[in-house]
């Protein structure tokens, strides 16, 4: 820590020499925190910006939901700050593959974390890994062009009933993505392979949406909520002893309007019974899937499920098992119950947690431990773990950038090679590095793809196809 | 900081006494208060790219030929991030949203003024200036709702337009962190950042129903 009149003495040290500075992932939480770093220090700084993928924007181009466009205008925001003077985008860079952390960390005064969540929490239930089943993120990958799931094997044609497990956002969005018309989905960026199976398969008849715990617990936001429980020609239902609320649901719902008017929603949609309604939207509340059954062929057939009631425990309110049972058809199972990022080489982990053990991002020397590592931090997912909207790393990159600031003194401003020595570093390696430039002109004929077609953009899906069109 | 920190919590944990009385939210309960897609464009996605410059017709309210006409009003911002309060005059008819990107205000717009964020969330210090608004579609409710430090006069800056009876309104700038060379006691300021950003976080964890991300329900 420094003393007061360190903050002083640092203006001076950073115009003698900039600062070096190295951002692993160009999602929200690496551009956010590029940006805020732009912000404080001025000219005394240079940042690049790495991402395993040719493309920048992270889950705002493989997670915001196709049909959500306003909420991806933040990208122009992105734009700015990576066509800044001072920020250099190295894209097709996967650090722990084409150069290692410790390889990286030299060439830079600091190294900012900011790679996300790229797995997901298991189930950990019998049939998990039968065809048929997918993580959410994989599902939600895959309508979103994302290279690594174009490929899933996501097979709609014989698909009635569908079973998710969770009912976060990202449950809501694959419930969403079902059950809408295709013919709506046809005006968004939509992965064209998506919209194809989506078109080509009958309409999906049923979703059912299982949340261990009740409607006053769900893990959603009631934008999201309103717009699955509002959707044309599907019909709503919530089983009314589902919907039962105890003393302590009153008391939250008094206590956090959101909460209420949340509950307000699935009960104001329960009670419309649209006539002739050919999809159905349940909520099964009090639901814990303990099994995903399988038929002779090794495909998903079903979720069984156990009954929960609440318990209030010193960890919050949880569900316990009552030790009844029930069976659901479902032939296509998608398990939402939260992300998890990955470790990387190098760093501490916090395998229990899912996430790199800091101290206001400061990444600590060991998992328990108390002593930083210094010149390394994280921002977003990897930090705090996979919670909160696009908008709260604003917020996060704001307290890791000023970490970084209080530290700046600290840090031996060393020279550095820095992006000019990256760079070279890649050259040597054969690693086709994809410059903002090079993102432009896959931007450029992903747009002009989609106005041939009506879309917003036609994303490319395959890597190699993006580092042809970007030129490398 | 901490205190109105410690005061949004509370309003947010316990204030439902306060959240009730207000119109918009009694109307929302019996299910009164008009849809307020007529407030929105047919499409914001549609707009140009630079939606910040064109984006009033998100907004509803005051009539629209008072924009233009060269008239403007007294706006200060109080941003709690660096402490600075800045008074600036603000053109009839746009939002706050535009008003403070106009004047290098630090008002973040992530979905620029379509109503898919709450990164402009601006506090109303002044009870009769909150008063004085068209009253908040469901919509902007939505995404108030993942506001940090909500309150009962909180509001979306891209849906606060300045007309002639606003003259003079003070908004406060929410922030969980306090950026460190405006701090004047140093650690203890830091110590109090931190506590901020845990509050944060575990008001984020409140909200989202004690973590679990995506799901769990």
């Amino acid at each position: 820590m420094l003393p007061r009149a360190g903050a002083r003495l640092l203006s001076t040290a950073a115009r003698n020499s900039v600062l070096q500075v190295c951002i692993v992932g160009s999602g929200p939480a690496g551009l956010y925190t590029a940006e805020k770093l732009l912000k404080r220090y001025g000219e005394d700084v240079r940042v690049d910006v790495l991402d395993r993928l040719p493309t920048p924007f992270g889950l705002v181009r493989s997670g915001v939901a196709p049909d959500h466009a306003d909420v991806k205008n933040v990208t122009n925001q992105f734009t700015a700050t990576c066509r800044d003077p001072r920020v250099g985008y190295l894209g097709n860079v996967s650090v722990g593959a084409d150069i290692a952390l410790a390889e990286l960390r030299p060439l830079y005064h600091a190294v900012v974390l900011a790679y996300g969540a790229e797995s997901d929490r298991r189930l950990g239930v019998p049939g998990e890994d039968a065809a048929g089943v997918f993580a959410a993120r994989e599902f939600v990958w895959w309508y979103n062009g994302h290279p690594d799931a174009r490929d899933l094997p996501v097979s709609l044609a014989d698909v009635e009933s569908v079973a998710v497990c969770g009912i976060g956002n990202v449950a809501l969005d694959c419930a969403r993505l079902l059950l809408k018309r295709p013919a709506a989905l046809a005006t968004t960026d939509i992965a064209g392979h998506a919209l194809d199976a989506l078109r080509k398969a009958g309409r999906v008849r049923e979703v059912q949406l299982f949340a261990r715990r009740g409607p006053v617990q769900a893990a959603c936001t009631p934008k999201e909520l309103r717009e699955l429980v509002t959707l044309d020609g599907v019909a709503v239902h919530a089983p009314p002893d589902q919907m039962a609320v105890s003393p302590a649901d009153e008391a939250e719902m008094k206590a956090v309007r959101m909460r209420r008017r949340m509950y307000d929603l699935i009960k104001g949609a329960a009670a419309k019974q649209p006539a002739g309604a050919q999809q159905h939207l349940r909520f099964q509340f009090y639901r814990n899937p303990v099994e995903v059954m399988v038929d002779p062929s090794g495909a998903a057939c079903g979720v069984r499920v156990e009954r929960t009631r609440l318990e209030a425990t010193p960890r919050g309110v949880v569900a316990v098992g009552t030790g009844e049972y029930d069976a659901h058809p479902a032939q296509l199972v998608l398990k939402s119950i939260g992300y998890r990022s990955l470790p990387l080489e190098g760093v501490a982990f916090d395998a229990r947690a899912g996430v790199v053990p800091n101290t206001a991002g400061r990444v600590l020397r060991e998992y328990g431990g108390s002593e930083v590592d210094p010149g390394l931090y994280v921002c977003g997912w990897v930090k705090r773990g996979p919670t909160g909207i696009i908008g709260t790393n604003s917020m996060d990159a704001d307290e890791t950038v000023d970490s970084m600031y209080r530290d700046t003194a600290a840090l031996p401003l060393r020279p550095v090679g820095g992006g000019a020595a990256l760079r070279e570093l890649l050259r040597q390696r054969g690693v086709r590095a994809v410059d903002f430039g090079g993102w432009q002109r896959i931007d450029a004929r992903e747009v002009a793809g989609g106005a041939a077609v009506g879309k917003p953009r036609e994303k490319i899906v395959s890597v190699g196809d993006m580092l042809s069109t970007a030129g490398v | 900081m901490l205190q109105s920190l410690a005061r949004a919590l509370a309003q947010r944990s316990a204030g439902t006494a306060a959240w009730t009385a207000l119109p918009a939210l009694a109307a929302l309960q019996s299910g009164s208060l008009a849809s307020c897609s007529a407030w929105r464009p047919s499409s914001a996605s549609q707009q140009p790219a630079a939606g910040l410059h064109s984006s009033s017709s998100t907004s509803h309210g005051h009539s629209s030929d008072e924009e233009g006409s060269g008239e403007t009003i007294s706006v200060t911002f109080k941003c709690e991030k660096d402490g600075s309060e800045t008074t600036v005059r603000a053109p009839l008819g746009k939002s706050l949203l535009e008003v403070a990107h106009a004047n290098d205000i630090e008002l973040e717009g992530a979905c620029e003024g379509s109503l898919a964020c709450s990164t402009c969330h601006v506090i109303v210090e002044d009870e009769s200036y909150y008063n004085r608004l068209p009253e908040p579609c469901e919509d902007e409710l939505d995404m108030l709702d993942l506001a940090f430090g909500l309150t009962d006069t909180s509001r979306l800056g891209c849906q606060v337009i300045a007309a002639k009876d606003l003259d003079g309104l003070t908004v406060r700038l929410p922030s969980a962190t306090r950026n460190f060379y405006v701090s004047e006691k140093g650690e203890a300021a830091a110590a109090a950042d931190g506590a901020r950003l845990a509050a944060a976080a575990a008001a984020a964890a409140a909200l989202r129903g004690g973590g679990g991300g995506g799901g769990g329900g």
